[in-house]
């Protein structure tokens, strides 16, 4: 009966508390963990919801845990966090870049330092509630990300960035179950969890300023730059690069007579180059920093279907190798915003063959 | 696994047979409120008094001199908010240690934000404050100090006396926590010219919920919960007799066995700081030597992470701790470990056993037994340990 020991990381919300039920029920040994990763709440919000650490998923991931009858743990991983995500976060955007902290987080915190204490503690597995599979590509033999059975929920492109050694000691039990299923899941455990609401997108900035967020962290009020257009000439005065996103048009705080979008940033020069909605489609993309899974390497040219952002719809593109761990990536049709920072994520249908950090755009 | 050898007893403690039993009566038989006039309630009013001879003779106190609370929080809380509030006009300055409780350190970061200002004192390595730092650091406007007794971390006694003395000397009022102390150390209010004492019901084989206050007579003080005329309109609120009986027997018993409890505790936790350092290498004692609590060793384990120490003992049925138990279970560096300067990564690796009333030889000696292998293990799968090799053979 006996799989093995596997260490869940749970959050007190819906998926992983079902991941957690499910491998119970598959017949490994659960322990569960909650990963301490951030504390930045004012003595305020600790009174209104009166924690002592803050994070009431704490007491959500307990209770579940208890229901559950596993042991459960709670740990500290703030100095990762902290090093791995949140510094990268801010120096990214101070370079002009968007980042993507969650891809940071899953690499070096969630996989490295949890699979590590997982397995100081004898685990032989850790496990997370993510939509996605981790199988065998059926020709290569690797160890790789494969989408979710459920259409309404991927999260494989935050995923592509695992090494074979984490994916090979990982399982994700809810990437076999719809998204209904895992509520109704979750539902039989515990009643408030089944209802809470998804996750938001920057965990440790809960109200979404992360302006505001990164000035605080550095003590830096971000530098004012000019707006230019695409030939040099000033356009008007931008708030500081930081406040930028490649294809935002809301928020420029002027009005330019036509629409306008942020078609680069200079950092350099500390310029934000606008343009109009035309200029912002771009077939041609460069990544460095790849990870591969399903393939060793590029070999000459190959197609996939590729991914720019979370919410990007898979497209075709050609990819060759411009040296090692650089590609070249040239897309069928023209994509949107192709944003220096976000991840480029290359599918061999369901499964994940790579993927790595977008630094350029043609 | 179930927990076979509890080592947390700086934590909580088990409540004594002798302690519940006394307690028993007073939840169904004699439930009256101790406040009412017919017989029911005379034989509460006369259990609550007695109890607080009980915690007064304790101490060394006078029994009117002792207040219930429901914990060492709230007496802590109650005697800096309300020292601070009665003496605000007299001054603004309150002095303390790094190394206090949060109970006190988070307190007077509240008190802080009011308008006053708080000196916060150095400890040196082993966790003592310095007092000529003491000295030097009272002013014209200091209305009170508060030192802990004794550190719930690494279990180092601070030098109550002679603080209570310089207080005296300087007309300052001397608070001190002294609930990781009462019980398990001698205490005499009078001879130590404390003015306000903190205590709690648990951490001396007593019920959880329950704490007293002393404040000398002629301390100036408000209240921190208003409401009825209870504990002399000092401490509003319903008196909770059953936990009030097991405190002041509790308190009793562990008076009274003291001596051959202190010098039971002192030799089992000598054995195990000893069998420690004998059989573990780059194992340092946290704290200091000998003026520490009897049943406290805190130890730092170099190249290793607390939390997974903590988990494989609990795999092994070990109750243990890294530092003080916070609610989320979390451990952060210790704000005392860091205190006696000790860095970050150090702070982390550091493990507490507090032994308690019901501890044995045997016990120790199964934990001395499993401890090399499991920091062996982890020491194993440590990067640092394995830079810290590669360096010495070089």
């Amino acid at each position: 009966m006996n799989k093995g020991k596997v260490v869940v990381g749970m959050s007190g919300g819906v998926d992983s508390s079902a991941a957690a039920y499910l491998l119970k029920q598959q017949g490994y040994d659960v322990i569960g963990v909650t990963m301490q990763i951030w504390q930045e709440e004012s003595r305020q919000i600790q009174e209104e919801n009166g924690g002592c650490c803050g994070l009431s998923a704490l007491e959500d991931a307990r209770r579940v845990a208890s229901k559950l009858d596993i042991p459960y743990y709670v740990l500290n991983f703030r100095k990762e966090f902290q090093d791995k995500v949140v510094d990268y976060f801010i120096e990214e955007y101070q370079n002009g870049r968007t980042p993507n902290p969650c891809i940071a987080c899953n690499r070096y915190v969630k996989w490295e330092a949890l699979l590590h204490r997982a397995k100081e503690i004898g685990a032989d597995y850790i496990a997370t509630g993510h939509y996605a599979r981790i199988e065998q590509h059926p020709v290569t033999g690797r160890y790789c990300i494969r989408t979710s059975v459920t259409a309404q929920k991927d999260q494989t492109y935050v995923l592509y960035n695992l090494t074979q050694e984490q994916l090979q000691s990982t399982l994700m039990p809810i990437g076999e179950y719809e998204k209904e299923e895992v509520r109704k899941i979750a539902s039989n455990i515990d009643y408030f969890v089944s209802k809470k609401a998804d996750s938001q997108e920057i965990c440790f900035i809960p109200d979404d300023d992360y302006v505001g967020f990164i000035e605080r962290e550095t003590g830096e009020k971000s530098k004012p730059g000019d707006f230019v257009d695409m030939d040099g000439k000033v356009l008007g005065k931008h708030k500081g690069i930081i406040h930028y996103t490649v294809g935002q048009r809301k928020g420029l705080g002027i009005a330019f007579g036509k629409p306008m979008y942020v078609y680069a940033i200079n950092k350099e020069k500390n310029q934000v180059i606008l343009c109009d909605n035309d200029s912002l489609f771009q077939k041609k993309v460069y990544a460095n920093q790849m990870n591969y899974m399903a393939i060793e390497k590029i070999e000459g040219e190959m197609r996939f279907q590729a991914k720019i952002r979370y919410n990007h719809q898979k497209s075709w593109c050609t990819v060759r190798e411009i040296e090692e761990g650089k590609i070249e990536c040239v897309f069928d049709e023209p994509q949107r915003a192709i944003t220096p920072g976000q991840a480029i994520v290359l599918y061999d249908g369901e499964y994940v063959a790579g993927g790595g950090m977008i630094i350029g755009s043609e | 696994m179930e927990t076979k050898i509890y080592f947390d007893n700086a934590a909580t403690t088990p409540v004594r047979q002798e302690v519940l039993q006394e307690m028993l009566p007073y939840f169904q038989d004699f439930y009256g409120n101790a406040s009412s006039v017919y017989t029911i309630a005379r034989k509460s009013k006369t259990a609550l008094e007695l109890a607080r001879k009980q915690v007064a003779d304790a101490l060394g106190a006078l029994p009117e001199e002792i207040y219930f609370t429901a914990g060492g929080s709230e007496s802590d809380n109650m005697a800096l908010k309300g020292v601070a509030d009665a003496l605000q006009k007299k001054g603004n300055h309150i002095i303390t240690s790094k190394i206090e409780h949060h109970a006190i350190l988070h307190t007077c970061e509240y008190l802080a934000e009011k308008g006053f200002e708080i000196t916060y004192l150095d400890v040196d390595q082993d966790g003592k404050i310095s007092l000529d730092d003491l000295k030097k650091s009272i002013r014209p406007t200091t209305i009170l100090i508060s030192i802990m007794f004794a550190n719930n971390e690494i279990g180092t006694i601070q030098p109550i006396a002679e603080i209570g003395k310089i207080a005296k000397e300087n007309g300052i009022y001397f608070h001190t926590d002294a609930v990781q102390a009462v019980g398990h150390v001698p205490i005499n209010v009078k001879d130590m010219n404390i003015d306000l004492l903190s205590l709690s019901g648990h951490k001396l084989c007593g019920p959880k919920g329950i704490g007293a206050i002393y404040i000398r007579k002629g301390v100036q003080i408000t209240p921190l919960i208003h409401g009825g005329a209870q504990e002399k309109h000092r401490r509003a609120g319903t008196e909770n007799i059953p936990a009030i009986v097991g405190l002041g027997k509790a308190a009793e018993l562990a008076v009274a066995e003291l001596p051959q409890t202190a010098e039971k505790l002192t030799k089992l936790r000598d054995k195990l700081i000893h069998g420690i350092q004998e059989k573990i290498p780059y194992a340092k004692l946290n704290g200091h030597p000998t003026d520490r609590l009897p049943g406290n060793c805190n130890i730092g384990f170099e190249f290793i992470e607390g939390e997974s120490l903590l988990l494989l003992l609990d795999s092994a049925g070990v109750a243990a701790s890294s530092g003080s138990a916070c609610t989320s279970g979390s451990l952060d560096p210790s704000h005392v470990l860091m205190a006696i300067g000790l860095p970050h990564e150090k702070a982390h690796g550091s493990l507490r056993l507090t032994l308690g009333h019901y501890n044995t030889e045997e016990e120790v000696d199964y934990v001395l037994n499993i401890l090399p292998e499991i920091v062996e293990r982890l020491r194993n799968m440590s990067p640092l340990y394995e830079e810290f090799l590669k360096k010495q053979k070089s």
